[in-house]
This record gives structure tokens, C-alpha cells and sequence, in this order.
């Protein structure tokens, strides 16, 4: 390089020029369409609520908060999100390595680490937009029909909360998630199997003893959701709190568990060979 | 003592993928200019430029180009440029983007980055195309748009696994001109490639890799000379053949004499062939015969490969 930049500088230059490069393309992948699949299903079936319901007739607001917080902590946390982040960002680096491209980053004067943040922002922008959108969305058609009952709700009760908490939510998740997958994806050429291992492991994380509990993402997300669902059947297994953090661990915890899921990708790309031919 | 700050070091450097062999105990010196790597299918001429980027590490041994190694990524790839052999891009990519992507990984600021892409894409011949997507690229304009991303940083240090694939006569004329213009810089150029004479043509010295081994290495002549078992040609057109023919075989090292068709050459076979040129000195000084030209006959890669590596050379 002729420019004698100090090298934080070149490298913060660099990361955006890999988030860039990557935003402009997961928006209109085919793996794009699945998560916009996963993320809009629930507020497609709201929204015939919303139609159905004109002014709240055949419902209430509490009912209706209740069913909100269900489709958020166990639809998005559990599956949309999931999912979403499995299929994004399992594909970041095996989805190079498929169409034969990875080289191009690898052969770029950068540390391999900022490939990985770089892709690892961009994956975790993109899964966020959508799902906040679609989060955004439910809201609005949960609470917009319910008209001056619901706006009251929103702007004067406990609705503005609820939706920072769930918005708050869904970017954990997809950090939390996409951290997770992106390393899988770097030590396994076959995801599936580590992913429905994953799937289990936040399935019955709530059963787990503490220490192992903080293994999971959905630990600290549960701690943050702003409607208590605790004690509905088998689905408490999935919103059961069995010893509550504040958020103030809660969210620096997952980022700890981001960091840590993140530092070992890059350990691992570090070391990373190209052999297409394998793969 | 060389300067390794200027030379691409091999030492002792093994690599297998599992069980199969890549290269073996490679211990190579390049200097600057241009070098190219010469051998069949398989015979581990990728490997050596993959390791050389870094691309895939060694199994055995350390490597170094200009003194450094892919290890310190952000000084050894602003030197290198790679124009690896995978015909491959990002999906939905055009040209431009190509070159101009890589160039802001680079840590170029905007405008640099544009100017040193359009620079490259002319370069490269492409600037008509530079907006169309890839994927609708020929064969040899992809080749071209590769190229293109190689040089586009000004590298020091040029790898190209066969460049001069898919272009045509004209194309090829053009980045064989590219190389040789980058060379004079006193800039590395290792190429591989299968067309045996173009590789003649603008090679400095030459390395042959057979089976993962290298067989041979250095400028052209000196590997020929270093091929002891097959006795060197040169084809002498002169006034009297018959003469110089008859003269030759009084002497225990000439091989073969054969006369041209057309009654004005010899094509010698000798294993000393100092002794032959002194010969042939005296002769031409005795004023039996005229001498109009005097040219080794063999000392190509084309015939080096054909001695050293012999008929799997066919299979290039």
C-alpha cells in the first residue's frame, strides 16, 4: 500500500470493504428468500388476524400481547431465527468455498480475522434487518387493529417496551446464533448434523444445571423477554427462567459468548487451507 | 551471499493432501525475472503456487517469497499477486467489481481503488466489458479479468498458473508482452504453463516438475547442458557439409552427423560440445568451409522436457 495509514485505520478501511462486499449480496441469495420465508410467515398469519378482527371484536389486548410474546420467544428465538442463522451464516464461508471464490479474500492483504468479523457483521446486519422488520410488522398489525385501545397500549402502557425488548431480542438472537453457526461452518463441511445438536442443546437448555445453561443462547435471551409465559405446559421448557439474570448480565454475557464463538473462527480461518477439490 | 530479500526460498518443502503426493523435499532458489514451472498433469506445478500464497501450507519445510511468508498477510499479499487457475467468481460479479472488490480489501481509498481497477481492466484489454457480469465472459476474457485482478495492486511478486489458457493468438502475443514488460522491472513473474515454446520464449530460467519432484531448475541452457545422457544438437549451415561431417567423425564425442535436405546444413550430435565449437573454429579457419550459421538445435524446454520427462509429456 502507498498510502502510510496507521494500521487500525487500513483495517477498519478493509472490514468495511468486506461488509460491504457481502451486504450487497445477501439480500437476493436464495438462502435470502427462505429467511424472508421464516421471518414473514407469522406476519402474514397476524396480519389475516389484523383483517379478521377489525377494532379488536374478537379479541383482547392481553390475549393478543400473550400471543405476540409466544410468536417472538418461541416462533423467532426458537425457530425463525434459528433456522435463518443456520442457513445465512452456515453458507458465508462453505457457500465461498462451494462456488470456488474464497480465495479471493484469502489472497487479500488483510488478517483473516477481519474476513471473518467482516462477514460475520454483514450476516448478522442482514439477518437483524429482516427479522426486526418482520418483528416490527407483527407488532404493528397485533396492536394496529385494536385502534385507539391498541395505540394507548403502545404509546401510553407497556407496548413501546415491549417492543424495544423484543427488537432487542431478535438482534441478540441473530448475533448469538450467527457467532454459533459461523464457527460450525468453519470446523464442519456437513452442518446439519452440529445444527439439529444445537437445536437440542437450546431445546432443553432450561432443564440444564446452571453452569451449562450459560452455554446457550437462548439463556440469556429468555432473561430479557418482557412477558412472562413461564408455566404453559411443555412449553415452559422454552420460556422457564430457572434462575433470572438481569439484563445488565445478561447482554454483556452473550456477548461474551459471541466473542468467544468469533475468536475461535478466526483461529480457525487462520489455519484454513483452500483444496476446492475436496470440498 | 544472494539476497533473500529478492528471491522466492523453498526449503526442504513437502506437501500431501492425506496420502497423495503433492510436491517432496522441494528446495528451489528463484531469482527475479521470469520463471516458469514446466511439467504434466499432476506433476505438482499448482502446488508449488498454492504454497507459495499461502493458499495451502506445507506439510514439511518453510517457504519464503522476498522474505516474508503468507503468515504476515498484510505486507506478503501487497507484494503478491496471484492469478490462481480456478475459473471461478463471485456470483453475479461483473468485471470491474472484480478488480475494484479486491482493491478496496486492500485498504485503497475510493478513487485509487477505481483508477488503479480501470488502469488494470485496460490493461488487460477489457475496458469495452469491464460492466457485464462474469459469467457472460469467454473463456479467455475471464482469463483476462483474472489477470487483471492480479496486477491491479502492482505487485512485486506475479504468480500465474497458466495465463495463456483459453487466449488467443493476439491475447497471448499481448500477455506474454505484459510479462516481459513487468520483468524488465526486475519483478518476479512465475508462470506455469503447458505451451511449451511461448514458455521458451519468455522464460528466464525454467524449473521441471515431474511427480511432485523437481527434476530440474535454472536458465534454460544450463539445464540442457546438465543433461549429460542425451548428446547435445546444433544444426551448422555452412558452404560444405560433406567436409565438416567427415571432420566431425574423426572425433570419439560426435554422435551423429545428419545432412539437410537441402545440401547447405548439418545437424550435429555431440557430447562435448566445447570440443565440437573449437572444432568447428578450426575448420572454419583452415578456409575449407563458409559458415553462415551456427544454432543449437535442442536447447529448448520443449526438448529438455521431452529428455527429462519424456513421453508423459505427451499427455500435456
Amino acid at each position: 500500500m502507498s498510502t502510510a495509514r496507521p494500521d487500525w485505520q487500513k483495517r477498519f478501511v478493509q472490514l468495511r470493504a468486506v461488509v460491504t462486499i457481502e451486504l450487497r449480496r445477501y439480500f437476493f441469495t436464495r438462502q435470502a428468500l427462505a429467511i424472508y420465508l421464516l421471518a414473514l410467515a407469522p406476519v402474514v398469519i397476524i396480519g389475516l388476524h389484523a383483517i379478521t378482527s377489525p377494532l379488536g371484536r374478537h379479541c383482547n389486548i392481553a390475549e393478543d400481547t400473550e400471543i405476540l410474546a409466544g410468536i417472538v420467544q418461541l416462533f423467532y428465538v426458537h425457530l425463525g431465527i434459528f433456522f435463518g442463522c443456520l442457513i445465512l451464516f452456515t453458507w458465508l464461508f462453505r457457500g465461498e468455498i462451494v462456488q470456488r471464490s474464497l480465495h479471493y479474500y484469502l489472497l487479500a492483504p488483510m488478517k483473516r480475522d477481519i474476513i471473518v468479523l467482516g462477514k460475520f457483521i454483514a450476516g448478522a446486519v442482514t439477518t437483524s434487518l429482516i427479522f426486526c422488520t418482520a418483528v416490527l410488522l407483527s407488532f404493528i398489525f397485533m396492536y394496529g387493529h385494536f385502534g385507539p385501545k391498541g395505540e394507548q397500549f403502545v404509546f401510553d402502557g407497556p407496548g413501546l417496551h415491549h417492543l424495544g425488548a423484543y427488537l432487542l431480542i431478535t438482534v441478540l438472537a441473530c448475533f448469538g446464533y450467527g457467532a454459533v453457526f459461523l464457527a460450525i461452518s468453519l470446523i464442519f463441511r456437513n452442518p446439519m448434523v452440529p445444527g439439529a445438536f444445537v437445536f437440542g442443546w437450546e431445546s432443553i437448555s432450561g432443564v440444564l444445571p446452571a453452569t451449562l445453561q450459560k452455554f446457550s443462547i437462548t439463556f440469556y435471551l429468555k432473561n430479557l423477554a418482557p412477558v412472562d409465559l413461564s408455566g404453559k405446559g411443555l412449553l415452559s421448557l422454552f420460556t422457564v427462567v430457572a434462575q433470572p439474570v438481569p439484563a445488565y448480565i445478561a447482554i454483556p454475557g452473550l456477548f461474551l459468548f459471541v466473542g468467544f464463538m468469533l475468536f475461535f473462527a478466526c483461529w480457525r480461518m487462520r489455519t484454513m487451507q483452500i483444496s476446492y477439490a475436496k470440498d | 551471499m544472494a539476497d533473500t530479500n529478492r528471491e522466492i526460498t523453498f526449503n526442504n518443502v513437502s506437501k500431501f493432501y492425506g496420502e497423495v503426493l503433492g510436491v517432496n523435499r522441494v528446495t528451489l532458489t528463484i531469482p527475479p525475472g521470469i520463471t516458469s514451472l514446466v511439467g504434466p498433469n499432476g506433476s505438482g506445478k499448482t502446488t508449488l503456487m498454492n504454497l507459495m500464497t499461502g493458499l495451502i501450507r506445507p506439510t514439511e519445510g518453510t517457504l519464503s517469497v522476498c522474505g516474508l511468508g503468507p503468515d504476515q498477510p498484510e505486507e506478503f499479499f501487497a507484494m503478491v499477486g496471484y492469478c490462481s487457475q480456478f475459473d471461478s467468481f463471485p456470483k453475479g460479479i461483473t468485471g470491474f467489481d472484480l478488480v475494484y472488490n479486491g482493491l478496496m480489501l486492500h485498504g485503497y481509498p475510493y478513487e485509487k481503488a477505481y483508477k488503479l481497477s480501470m488502469e488494470a481492466i485496460d490493461r488487460a484489454g477489457l475496458v469495452q466489458a469491464a460492466h457485464r457480469k462474469v459469467a457472460g465472459y469467454s473463456k479467455g476474457m475471464r482469463q483476462r479479468i483474472r489477470l487483471a485482478s492480479a496486477i491491479a495492486h502492482h505487485p512485486t511478486v506475479l504468480i500465474l498458473d497458466e495465463p495463456l489458457n483459453g487466449l488467443d493468438p493476439m491475447a497471448r502475443a499481448e500477455t506474454i508482452e505484459l510479462f516481459q514488460s513487468i520483468a524488465k522491472e526486475g519483478l518476479h513473474v512465475v508462470v506455469s504453463s503447458h505451451i511449451l515454446h511461448e514458455v521458451d520464449k519468455i522464460s528466464d530460467q525454467v524449473i521441471l516438475l515431474s511427480s511432485g519432484y523437481v527434476i530440474a531448475e535454472g536458465p534454460i541452457h544450463d539445464v540442457r547442458t546438465d543433461v549429460t545422457d542425451h548428446p547435445m544438437q546444433i544444426m551448422v549451415r555452412c558452404s560444405n557439409p560433406a567436409l565438416l561431417a567427415s571432420k566431425i567423425f574423426a572425433m570419439n564425442h560426435a554422435v551423429e552427423a545428419k545432412l539437410h535436405s537441402d545440401g547447405q546444413g548439418l545437424l550435429v550430435r555431440t557430447r562435448d560440445v566445447n570440443n565440437f565449437y573449437l572444432l568447428l573454429n578450426q575448420i572454419v579457419e583452415s578456409g575449407a568451409v563458409e559458415l553462415e550459421a551456427v544454432a543449437p538445435a535442442d536447447d529448448d524446454v520443449n526438448s529438455v522436457y521431452q529428455y527429462l520427462i519424456g513421453s508423459e509429456g505427451n499427455s500435456i
